[in-house]
């Protein structure tokens, strides 16, 4: 069989098993659309963005683990996509992304559209690589997705220069099944040595801590997981990437630690004696000051990555390997062992974490007349009954989704953790929406934040997405006049959202439903009245308290027992260093 | 702490932009890199000397090993090895007195001369970092007109290798 560069590369995508491929056409990547449109087998879902494009198939392979494919063309098309490309790679998320190239002939000479896409990603890319011969299309494709997907996952943008595309040469086409890079062989199987001692170790704790992270969703782990936390017994916090990894139902779960975590998270973490981080990266949103954070802890750290480990915490317990094979050898050996957790000490330390439970670090006013967000999360979890699909974007509406909605699975919350990018929150949606078309997909966001991809609500209307947009608006870049508010004496410095849009209007001129919600007593009903749309578009305007807040609150450079708590919790225990002692 | 990293990469375009960007993002020290073609024309060898703490010298290594097109790594610096650097130095030499000079401390440095004219000499000088520095400090009270380093290349001694 001899193709053309433009039909390997489509037929490349079909034999990879590709659903959907996000994109826009452009001058460089016309060989590549004529090729797509002659063939049923690849989905070309055209947003109206490039950036979009990223974050859609980025939410694609958040929800369902598989590689999310992009298509775009060179020049603008490229730049706009590096937001989305960046915002991947910050958070591990496999994705291969084919960008359009000015010909071979004329690289190098400032073309028309001509960007040096390579060298503008290679940052915030696992790989890149520039195809320079049609032969090894197929091949590098090939290699663009084993690394995408294998190892720490990540995104891998392929360059096709337009003469790789040209329908004039065909070629013979072969699809490797697998291939093999000798500068390329991730450790998976993690050390046997240090997972004994690792036990060993764990088993010696009087007051332990498990700590988990994104690498936990991302490997596929929550059943080992489930089984380790359990047998233990030890309580457990989550990043706000691993939300969902353990259920947040359980009571051994005692909710996100870091910059808005709960108290009981954040002192248990000052306070354990043994640490054990599970596909968790000791971000900086996480530790704190890095000084002050887990002093007294012995630590214990699994991660698919070697370079995560001992980045910025030096760890006692490095394990290099896949985190559910790991926690699965763990589990083999704590249910053969002879050795038993320490009870009494184990006892004690639960009785501690009760205690600053009992400050309900979570509780709001609940009385107010105005529209409270954490309420309106409240009811979001309620309404779909905690089984949705939650996107978000980025700020005071993000945390309090991570907050208030208690994902009891994996693979349900979707956000940009580590890069934070705002606009991510819709299009990330639509990935989510287009794999999972029967499934509850809501977007959690601001009135912010929404309009930095609100064009997608015309990829929306053309692909029949309903999604539900939960827009908390509260006429402020909520997060930014928060820090004002805390950290620069109550000056809003370009914080407030002036002119804001009639956003129910403006949904309805997209096709979709708006609905406004100005006052707490109708938020329930009009929730859902606006979920029972179940295949339209539902665009909530909900307007809520100004100035609220996002606690608890540990201030950028502090300590994880130095925390500002919501006015609206209980009293803390007397003494809490007494306690732990 | 001084370390010399000897990394075999794939000898592909950008390789070289791919380790200097990884220094560069996260602003980790660089004193010399040099890198060129092995036996094996598919593969280039790099030598790298870089500063920092331990730490900072275990994640230059591990992020150096994440790179897709880093082959194989080592820290010569961990056992004993050799460097040397090459330099290229032109020096002022118009009087008797200054050739006189500048040829004896070539000799005792085992530089060769290889570029005479009635005012100037051209020394070739091979040895570690060390020694190079050192020969430019004995030049002292000349008139050094240009110098050209190749910066530092290692192996490790004895059985130790590194190859694929």
């Amino acid at each position: 069989m001899e193709l053309s560069g433009a039909e390997i590369l489509v037929r490349c995508l079909k034999d990879e098993g590709v659903e959907f491929l996000f994109g826009y056409p452009g001058g460089s990547v016309l060989h590549i659309y004529d090729a797509l449109y002659r063939q049923d087998d690849v989905n070309h879902i055209l947003v109206r963005h490039e950036q979009a494009a990223t974050h859609a198939a980025d939410g694609y392979a958040r929800a369902t683990g598989k590689p999310g494919v992009v298509l775009v063309t060179s020049g603008p098309g490229a730049t706009n996509a590096v937001t989305g490309i960046a915002t991947a790679y910050m958070d591990s998320i496999p994705m291969v992304v084919i960008t359009g190239q000015v010909p071979s002939a004329v690289i190098g000479t400032d073309a028309f559209q001509e960007v040096d896409s390579v060298g503008i990603t290679r940052p915030c890319v696992k790989h890149n690589f520039l195809v320079k011969d049609v032969t090894k299309l197929a091949e590098t494709i090939k290699k663009a997705f084993y690394v995408a997907t294998t190892g720490r996952p990540g995104p891998v943008v392929v360059d096709v220069p337009k003469d790789m595309t040209d329908p004039a040469i065909k070629i013979p086409y072969h699809y490797p099944d697998k291939i093999t890079m000798r500068s390329y062989q991730p450790i998976v199987k993690g050390h046997s040595g240090q997972i004994k001692r690792a036990v060993d170790l764990l088993l010696t704790a009087k007051k332990p801590m498990i700590y988990c992270g994104g690498g936990a969703v991302l490997g596929n782990a929550s059943e080992e997981l489930r089984t380790f936390v359990r047998h233990l017994g030890y309580p457990f916090t989550s990043t706000l990437m691993g939300l969902g990894a353990f259920p947040a139902s359980d009571k051994l779960n005692i909710g996100m630690l870091g910059m808005h975590g709960t108290y009981e998270a954040n002192m248990a973490m000052h306070g354990c004696d043994v640490l054990i981080a599970v596909g968790a990266r000791f971000d900086d949103r996480v530790t704190g000051k890095i000084a002050e954070f887990c002093p007294d802890a012995k630590i214990i750290h699994i991660d698919i990555d070697p370079s995560s480990i001992s980045k910025t915490i030096t760890v006692d317990v490095p394990i290099v390997g896949d985190v559910s094979g790991v926690l699965q050898e763990m589990n083999h050996l704590l249910k053969t062992g002879k050795k038993e957790p320490q009870k009494k000490a184990l006892a004690a330390w639960w009785k501690t974490i009760h205690s600053w439970q009992a400050t309900n670090c979570m509780n709001f006013d609940r009385e107010s007349d105005q529209i409270k967000p954490q309420h309106a999360i409240e009811l979001l979890h309620e309404i779909t009954e905690g089984d949705a699909y939650i996107t978000s974007d980025v700020g005071q509406h993000q945390m309090w989704a991570a907050q208030y909605y208690g994902f009891e699975k994996p693979k349900r919350w979707i956000n940009s953790g580590g890069l934070g990018t705002m606009g991510f929150g819709l299009p990330a949606a639509m990935g989510v929406q287009l794999a999972y078309p029967d499934a509850i997909v809501a977007c959690v966001t601001g009135e912010g934040s929404i309009q930095m991809c609100i064009q997608e609500l015309s990829t929306c209307l053309q692909y029949g997405l309903p999604i539900k947009i939960i827009s908390l608006n509260n006429r402020y870049l909520g997060m930014v006049r928060q820090w004002q508010e805390f950290f620069y004496e109550n000056r809003y410095s370009s914080s407030y959202m002036e002119s804001l849009p009639d956003f129910v209007k403006l949904a309805e001129s997209y096709g979709h439903v708006g609905i406004r919600i100005e006052d707490p007593k109708d938020l329930k009903a009009e929730l859902e009245r606006g979920f029972a749309m179940k295949d339209r578009l539902v665009f909530f305007d909900i307007m809520t308290d100004q100035t609220e807040n996002v606690y608890p609150m540990i201030q950028a450079g502090k300590g994880h027992n130095q925390m500002h708590l919501s006015p609206h919790g209980d009293d803390l225990p007397q003494d809490p260093e007494e306690e732990l002692s | 702490m001084r370390h010399i990293i000897s990394i075999l990469i794939e000898n592909e375009a950008g390789a070289l932009s791919r380790v200097a960007g990884l220094f560069s993002a996260r602003a980790y020290n660089i004193e010399s890199l040099t890198v060129a073609p092995t036996e094996d024309p598919t593969l280039s060898r790099m030598t790298i000397v870089t500063d920092g703490t331990d730490r900072v010298v275990e994640q230059i290594t591990k992020q150096l090993n994440k790179l897709i097109d880093v082959v194989k790594l080592l820290d010569l610096s961990e056992g004993p090895h050799i460097e040397r650097e090459m330099m290229l130095i032109k020096v002022k030499a118009s009087t008797m007195a200054q050739r006189e000079d500048v040829k004896r401390l070539s000799d005792i440095f085992r530089g060769n001369i290889i570029d005479v004219t009635p005012t100037t000499f051209t020394i070739e000088l091979t040895g570690s970092g060390k020694k190079t520095d050192s020969f430019i400090e004995a030049l002292a009270e000349h008139k050094i007109i240009e110098t050209v380093r190749s910066g530092v290349s290692g192996i490790a001694r004895g059985e130790k290798c590194l190859q694929v």
